[in-house]
């Protein structure tokens, strides 16, 4: 609690006995809000949190940048002949990392909230239950599509052409923001679970980042151990990075976008239930 | 179980644990409707446990709870359809202005977006917060954050408002005008549990007191039958000539009992908690020729009321069960 505010005039500052009386009496309970509003809601309030906290944002987007700039420019030789033919390969893949990085920060955004008393307030409101829940993760999506956004408009300006044009472009980050939204649910849950926003973060990467690496995101898993390829080629991180690489060159296969949302529902089937039950539990 | 319509609150015998520790160890209260009822009682005496189990934001382990007649069970929507908390920690949003706070809130509780406008500032202005409505909260200070704190409370005003320490931490002009807020919320009609870990503040504004310590209600009652009960108030006399304290201290223990010999060598106290007596015995005072620079009649303080009513003092208390609070919170 901070003592150093400056002072203000005592006119406009303190409460007005009277005017609380007849602010308390003016006002009848209105009907309650439907589950979508309550949700669209608290997807209002994550929208502020951007607004005021915009460092969220760039803590999310430039790992991505760093990482094409890096890997175009340091490995794309070596790995697929030139710069320009591995951008071509790399960015759809580093757009499903960029975004999957960001739903770590659910569960951290999760757990901070609980932290604070105002989980109390929502807590204790006649509202649907999940929406606190529901909502952040419909405002984490726009989170989701501004990072993408930054992603692809980078590598645009690095040369990437992506066969299927613009439809493609957005068809593949409307299929990477679907499935970060059913991985968020595991992060909330664990930011749910553990103690700390950091070892919501810590627990968060070290599943999320050798999981990103074990894919299709950065190489062909072709020239990888047998043991290795085969995990590569399960792994639902590859089959989405597949999609969108598809999505956006125009060669896709409807069976590893059917994969992809079964993945993302089977997610939110299991995690949102949980996640749900362990914040009305406190 | 039939609920009594006349009682805002009805709880039999609510138990929580965390763990090992038993926060809360079969607790009953009464609270008629309208009153302004005090939970006293140091850190961690179980109070913070026991507001969030009538919020409905933890569920009893054993015992039951009507609030305005919903089962704090089976009818927690209908518990918070009727009510409001304001926690310990102030239950608003750091990271959003004050005026987006209380926006949020109106639409969370149905209002339309040109009602929860016009409400959020109705609310700004009748708690002075007119020209700190577009600051981020995390930049207000302790009094204001209070005040938007029971502003988000009566966004819509509640039939019951949950109040836990509301002026813990708030200088002495921020607890003056949160205590006038609490009593225009009275005045209104709206019922009140206040959870506080002073004993003035229970006095200035509740009906009726319940002491909790470890778990249990240890005392029950008026402010008054509480300090009754607990034996007195103390009158402190300061003198103006310190070779006059012998004599002062014949006449008071003569006059009202107990005397005690305060480290100031012009000051002495006696036990009394009569104002009438103690006037009286300041009368025999001056009558002895003994010159008094200043005299108070002090009331219990809550060390006081613990120290009578369990045998350790509320620090103990706090001590001993510091943890239990931290993980109920």
């Amino acid at each position: 609690m901070s003592t150093t505010a400056p002072p203000q005039p005592a006119a406009t500052s303190e409460a007005d006995e009277a005017a609380v009386r007849k602010a308390i009496s003016s006002i009848s309970r209105p009907p309650r809000p439907s589950a979508a509003a309550a949700a669209l809601t608290f997807g209002w309030r994550g929208m502020l949190k951007v607004k005021h906290v915009p460092e969220q944002l760039l803590d999310v987007t430039i790992t991505p940048v760093m990482f094409v700039l890096m890997f175009t420019y340091l490995f794309g030789g070596a790995i697929a002949g030139s710069t320009s033919e591995y951008l071509h390969y790399l960015l759809p893949g580093i757009l499903v990392m960029g975004v999957l990085f960001t739903t770590v920060y659910s569960g951290v955004a999760l757990n901070t909230d609980l932290t604070k008393g105002v989980v109390d307030r929502f807590r204790s409101l006649p509202i649907w239950s999940p929406a606190p829940l529901v909502g952040s993760l419909i405002g984490d999506s726009v989170r989701y599509v501004l990072g993408g956004t930054v992603i692809i408009v980078l590598g645009l300006a690095l040369g990437f052409r992506p066969d299927a044009g613009i439809v493609g472009v957005l068809a593949a980050l409307g299929l990477v923001v679907v499935f970060s939204f059913g991985l968020s649910w595991v992060f909330t849950t664990l930011g749910l679970l553990l103690r700390s926003p950091s070892a919501v973060m810590n627990a968060g990467f070290m599943g999320i980042f050798p999981l990103t690496f074990l894919s299709n995101v950065f190489v062909e898993p072709d020239t990888l151990p047998k043991a290795l390829e085969a995990f590569v080629d399960v792994n639902p991180i590859s089959i989405l990075a597949t999609a969108s690489r598809g999505l956006m060159h125009g060669n896709a296969q409807v069976s590893d976008i059917v994969i992809v949302l079964a993945v993302a529902a089977a997610l939110t089937l299991i995690f949102a239930p949980l996640t749900t039950r362990l914040y009305r539990k406190g | 179980m039939a609920a009594d319509t006349t009682l805002a609150i009805e709880a039999t015998g609510l138990v929580k644990s965390f763990g090992d520790t038993r926060a809360v160890d079969g607790v009953d209260l009464r609270v008629r409707r309208g009153a302004v009822y005090g939970v006293l009682g140091p850190n961690g005496a179980g109070k913070t446990t026991t507001i969030r189990m009538l919020a409905t934001l933890i569920r009893p382990d054993a015992g039951s709870a009507h609030v305005l007649g919903h089962d704090i069970v089976k009818d927690a929507d209908g518990v918070r359809g009727a009510v409001s908390l304001t926690g310990q920690l102030a239950s608003v949003d750091e990271d959003l202005t004050g005026r987006e706070n209380l926006i949020l809130i109106g639409r969370l509780l149905g209002l339309r977006r040109q009602a929860a406008k016009d409400r959020a500032g109705e609310l700004l202005a009748a708690f002075g917060l007119t020209e700190a409505a577009g600051k981020l909260v995390k930049n207000y200070s302790g009094g204001m954050r209070r005040r938007l704190d029971i502003a988000a409370s009566i966004v819509v005003t509640p039939e019951l408002m949950f109040l836990d320490e509301p002026t813990t931490g708030l200088d002495p002009r921020s607890r003056n005008q949160v205590w006038g807020i609490i009593r225009a919320l009275v005045a209104e009609g709206t019922t009140i549990l206040l959870c506080t870990q002073y004993l003035e503040e229970a006095d200035q504004l509740c009906e009726r007191i319940a002491v909790i310590d470890r778990g249990t209600v240890i005392a029950e009652g008026t402010p008054s039958e509480l300090k009754a009960s607990v034996g007195s108030g103390a009158l402190h006399v300061r003198l103006i000539d310190p070779e006059q304290r012998l004599a002062a201290a014949q006449v008071l223990e003569r006059e009202l009992g107990t005397v005690e010999l305060e480290a100031d060598p012009t000051a002495l106290s006696a036990s009394c908690s009569d104002a009438d007596r103690a006037a009286e015995a300041v009368a025999e005072l001056t009558r002895a020729g003994v010159r008094i620079a200043g005299f108070s009649l002090g009331q219990p303080s809550l060390d006081e009321v613990f120290l009578a009513l369990t045998g350790h003092t509320a620090q103990d208390a706090a001590d001993e069960s510091t943890s239990t609070e931290e993980q109920a919170a």
